[in-house]
């Protein structure tokens, strides 16, 4: 018996209809399906079927912890394990995932997959790096345990590989040890993006945690103004004696209008958030859920934008002085009424171990587009300024680009697909992006 | 001592009892599992040693070593959950005719079987809790789950015995009615109004269990859709086959 469900990524488009098979035992459950997936967190088409019906493997029952040694800090977890587990587990105990994306609502599985990144990137690189040891089910149907050493190439492959090279089981990954469960922050206003992205780069040369928040809708002078926010863990004598105590937030209980997030009410939102933070700077204790994910507060944030949903635009454009493209970046956004409440800007570290990983050294900017009849071709413009300045886009959040300008961004991709033909030749494991972006066949 | 503590509600009741300080063992079919959600239970319990051992609901002769492991492992018992138990639809169960008599005996025959050999241990010891998880299908005869519900109805039915008997004795036993909770056992159906997820489950169940409460339903509102269920006219029940 199968129970077909409407499955979708966190954008909400595109909406495949598929049978997702939840099991406990992930070895049963990927023995015989084309991808597996986690929470469904990422935007696009990455957690999807290429065809509708399929089948399709989900981990989020397989979620136990199967090793932890509080005297390395050496986490093992089946692969369905989720970040709000780990944190509400070992946080506490002064233990924290060294690498935290935007939000808790993933799994291990998907942190790989992804090769996610957090505020931490320029100090601490993508999640893969501190990933120790995967058991996986490759395409062949064997079960391997894969490392840097047993499978350099495969292991270097699936970090970022959007689960294409073979089914996540488990990961053994090393944590952080942290003073105390609290971060210390600052947040200051800056009035444009010349100025934003300076004081960015300042700020990574000594706070472990930054990222920036800017008005999109801005023009003129005022063009990329913003708040930046820098953190590090508290120390136990700034701290507040007692753990934070999880937070339970808000909802948006059902689907909302589609016009509700329009260029206009985006901007009026955008000012009242910029003046939000009267003072120039503000400092002091922030409990971590507000830290590393301000928009967990709100569940199910994503209705607010409607039945055609929308999706999330984010690139790295590489470190250069010249602000020039950035700059006809936003003009291009802004030309287009793409008006999003919530565009992040975060300078980013060193290229990691993933072959496909995203993050080069360079300006991540991330932004949410209302699916309308004109986003692909503002995504399209977009793609293209990338292109020019010689960055790329993140597959995780990715569900609009085109293929050829897929490969013009990524260089890299002819070495990956290489070490996929040796690992699955015959296309066994195939998503909805992996169809649209990298010529597979459903 | 928990049996069925692998998957589903059962290992959300697990994880809670283990973070709040409680030890425990594990039984349980398949030991390389066990010894999986053995090492989950510790690393939620801080490290506390979590004990496993080997019972088979499909095999009643081998209830007793089981227990007698288990009870080497906890000497100071004081608790027996049993939330195994195997679930299919009555289109699925009336196709397949093993599959029938499988989960009759091991959701009524065996796990009252299983009951038994513990409430003799725990009455041995001056009482204790009994917690076992049979269903709001057992309430009232329903199409989509006849032969599942029977066999849950036979169990709620002995549970409430059981308590009628021995809570003087010192022996309270708990059952626990869910109602669809969102699980493994639960993943090939369409979730209908009112599905609990099972964490949210397992916290309700230990509060009963904590109070003590002789029946445990997961979603309050079903107390009261029940109560209108069994107080429905047959005629009536046939009508809207619900």
């Amino acid at each position: 018996m199968t129970a077909i469900r409407q499955l979708s990524g966190w954008g909400r488009h595109p909406v495949v209809r598929a049978d997702e098979q939840l099991s406990e035992d992930l070895l049963e459950a990927t023995c015989d399906v084309r991808l597996t997936r986690g929470l469904g967190r990422s935007y696009g088409d990455a957690s999807l079927p290429a065809e509708a019906g399929a089948r399709v493997a989900g981990t989020v029952l397989a979620d136990r912890v199967l090793r932890f040694d509080p005297a390395t800090g050496i986490l093992r977890a089946e692969a369905g394990f989720p970040l709000y587990r780990l944190n509400v587990l070992l946080n506490h105990r002064g233990f924290a995932t060294p690498v935290s994306p935007g939000t808790q609502f993933v799994t291990l599985g998907g942190m790989v997959a992804s090769d996610v990144h957090g505020k931490n990137h320029h100090a601490s690189g993508c999640f893969g790096e501190h990933v120790r040891a995967l058991r996986m089910r490759v395409a062949d149907g064997r079960v391997l345990e894969v490392t840097e050493r047993t499978e350099p190439e495969l292991f270097r492959a699936t970090l970022g590989g959007m689960g294409l090279t073979g089914h996540i089981l488990e990961v053994e990954v090393q944590l952080e040890r942290t003073p105390s469960p609290w971060i210390w922050t600052e947040t200051e206003r800056v009035p444009n993006l010349q100025a934003l992205i300076t004081r960015l780069r300042l700020a990574s040369q000594e706070w472990p945690f930054t990222v920036s928040w800017v008005d999109c809708t801005s023009r003129g002078r005022r063009m990329g103004r913003g708040i930046l926010t820098k953190g590090r863990w508290a120390s136990r004598d700034e701290a507040p004696p007692h753990p934070p105590r999880p937070k339970i937030g808000l909802s948006v209980p059902f689907e909302m209008p589609g016009f509700l997030i329009n260029p206009f009410t985006v901007r009026v939102f955008n000012a009242l958030y910029y003046r939000k933070q009267l003072r120039r700077t503000r400092r002091g204790i922030t409990h971590p859920q507000s830290f590393f994910y301000p928009l967990d507060a709100i569940a199910h944030w994503n209705r607010l934008y409607g039945r055609r949903g929308f999706t999330q635009y984010q690139c790295v454009l590489p470190d250069t002085d010249d602000l020039k493209v950035p700059h006809r970046f936003f003009e291009v956004l802004v030309r287009y009424g793409g008006a999003s409440p919530v565009s992040v800007i975060k300078d980013c570290g060193a290229e990691g171990k993933g072959v496909l990983s995203f993050p080069m050294p360079g300006i991540s900017i991330a932004l949410d587009l209302a699916m309308r009849d004109d986003t692909q071709r503002c995504v399209d413009a977009l793609n293209e300024i990338v292109i020019e300045a010689g960055g790329r886009i993140y597959l995780a959040k990715d569900a609009l680009t085109r293929p050829e300008h897929f490969k013009q961004m990524e260089p890299r991709f002819d070495t990956w697909q290489a070490i996929r033909d040796r690992w699955d030749p015959e296309r066994r494991i195939v998503t909805a992006q992996s169809v649209r972006l990298l010529g597979d066949r459903p | 001592m928990f049996l069925g503590a692998t998957k589903g509600m059962g290992r959300a009741l697990a994880r809670l009892m283990a973070e709040r300080g409680d030890d425990l063992c594990l039984l349980g079919r398949d030991r390389e599992d066990l010894e999986r959600s053995a090492r989950d239970l510790e690393a939620h319990g801080d490290g506390r040693t979590v004990g496993v051992a080997v019972c088979d609901l499909l095999h009643p002769d081998g209830f007793a070593a089981a227990l007698d492991q288990a009870e080497e492992v906890l000497p100071n018992f004081d608790t027996v959950v049993v939330s195994a138990g195997l679930f299919a639809t009555q289109e699925v169960l009336e196709a397949d005719l093993a599959l029938c008599r499988r989960l009759l005996t091991v959701d009524f025959t065996n796990t009252v079987a299983f009951c038994e050999e513990a409430r003799t241990r725990l009455l041995a010891r001056g009482g204790g809790r009994l917690c076992v998880f049979s269903s709001v299908a057992g309430e009232r005869a329903r199409t989509p789950v006849i032969l599942y519900g029977a066999a849950k109805a036979g169990l709620s039915h002995y549970l409430e015995g059981l308590d009628h008997k021995y809570r003087r004795a010192g022996l309270v036993t708990v059952c626990v009615k869910p109602g669809f909770v969102k699980t493994g056992m639960t993943a090939d159906l369409d979730p209908p109004p009112f599905a609990a997820e099972a964490d949210a489950a397992a916290r309700t169940i230990l509060r009963g269990l904590d109070r003590g409460a002789p029946v445990v339903f997961v979603t309050p509102i079903w107390r009261w859709v029940m109560l209108v269920i069994r107080h429905l006219p047959r005629a009536a029940m046939r009508r809207i086959q619900f």
